[in-house]
């Protein structure tokens, strides 16, 4: 009779914990199924005067940042200072991929709050984004050496994210 | 006259408010009219309709690409009418897809180890609760043959023929 009288207890705490897990949960970040495969190719031109092309295969050998941006992107702006900062600790490239935006508002953008990128490339109509699962700006992609994204931050990148999500992993991949 | 220009202002301000909410809803039609690009091909419009329907919008997440105004379901859209003209199947197009935003797009899960339990909870529930139900029916009926054996029984029957004299048992 006792151990009966307990089951709607249980019934409730067991709800209880899958619902409290549930809170934890951010249904904005969507696990992307490109981690640690091979990046996808791209061949863009760059966000400057000469307008040169560059592609993936540039970027071999190297471990980098591709940061998805745009100058209408308000989490951007946010997340801007914090890139700028860690750009000038000449820790890893960072590429910018300039996300459906329009030249001379990105040039001004990058005038106004500084440029934390070693270059950025144009995406202008979203294609090379679709490619990388982009679904919301910014986005942070973490490339090793052989090509492959090794982690993806969804939104934008705070001092904590840096600390302690990007910069152990870069310090593993640059030692390997 | 007074009366009047009392009334006036709250006559005013839910008309304003109705007006507003009348307003709201005609801006989200014209967005969804305008958005939809000309159809010069209806049999390729339908295909790419057909499929978006069956996608997740990851900006909105509880639209459809088909539903959906964010910009990237109107790029994905594009995408697929694009493919679908390219002459790619829809299979092929899904698969595409998948692979650049995973699973969470599909509407529809996929069949995977994973997926077990949500495909089959409902049969799981569904039998899990009949089996309970003849289980514990089983036991209600074996539990009244129990309450009728023999010590019972002749409980019963001597206070049923003791019943007849209870002022005289007790003086």
């Amino acid at each position: 009779m006792k151990a009966k009288a307990l089951i709607p207890l249980l019934i409730f705490i067991g709800l209880t914990v899958f619902l409290a897990i549930g809170l934890t949960l951010n249904p904005r970040e969507i696990p992307s199924p490109l981690i640690d495969k091979p990046a996808p190719a791209f061949n863009l031109r760059q966000l400057n005067a000469s307008g040169q092309a560059l592609k993936l295969a540039d970027m071999q050998g190297k471990v980098w940042l591709l940061n998805v941006w745009a100058s209408w992107c308000v989490a951007c702006r946010d997340e801007h200072p914090v890139l700028v900062e860690f750009s000038k600790r000449g820790v890893l490239p960072i590429i910018g991929l300039n996300y459906k935006d329009r030249d001379a508002d990105a040039l001004d953008w990058l005038q106004k709050f500084g440029n934390p990128y070693t270059t950025s490339i144009v995406d202008a109509d979203g294609r090379v984004g679709i490619d990388y699962g982009v679904y919301g700006v910014p986005e942070t992609f973490l490339i090793d050496g052989k090509g492959r994204i090794r982690y993806k931050q969804i939104g934008p990148i705070t001092p904590e994210v840096l600390e302690r999500e990007l910069l152990p992993r870069i310090k593993e991949l640059q030692g390997a | 006259m007074k009366a009047e220009i009392v009334k006036q202002p709250s006559y005013g301000f839910f008309f304003r408010i109705c007006l507003l909410l009348i307003l709201s809803m005609h801006t989200g039609f014209a967005q969804a009219t305008e958005a939809r690009p000309v159809a010069d091909n209806p049999a390729l419009e339908a295909r790419v309709d057909a499929l978006s329907t069956e996608l997740r919008c990851l900006v909105c997440q509880n639209q459809t690409i088909a539903d959906s105004q964010a910009g990237l379901a109107q790029d994905l859209r594009n995408q697929i009418r694009e493919q679908l003209a390219a002459g790619r199947s829809e299979q092929e197009i899904t698969d595409y897809l998948v692979q650049r935003y995973g699973d969470f797009i599909l509407y529809r899960p996929p069949y995977r180890p994973y997926t077990l339990l949500l495909w089959g909870g409902p049969a799981l529930l569904l039998f899990g609760g009949i089996g309970w139900l003849a289980f514990s029916l089983a036991r209600q009926r074996h539990q009244h043959a129990e309450a009728l054996s023999k010590e019972s029984l002749d409980a019963a029957r001597a206070l049923l023929n003791a019943s007849g004299t209870p002022k005289q048992d007790r003086t």
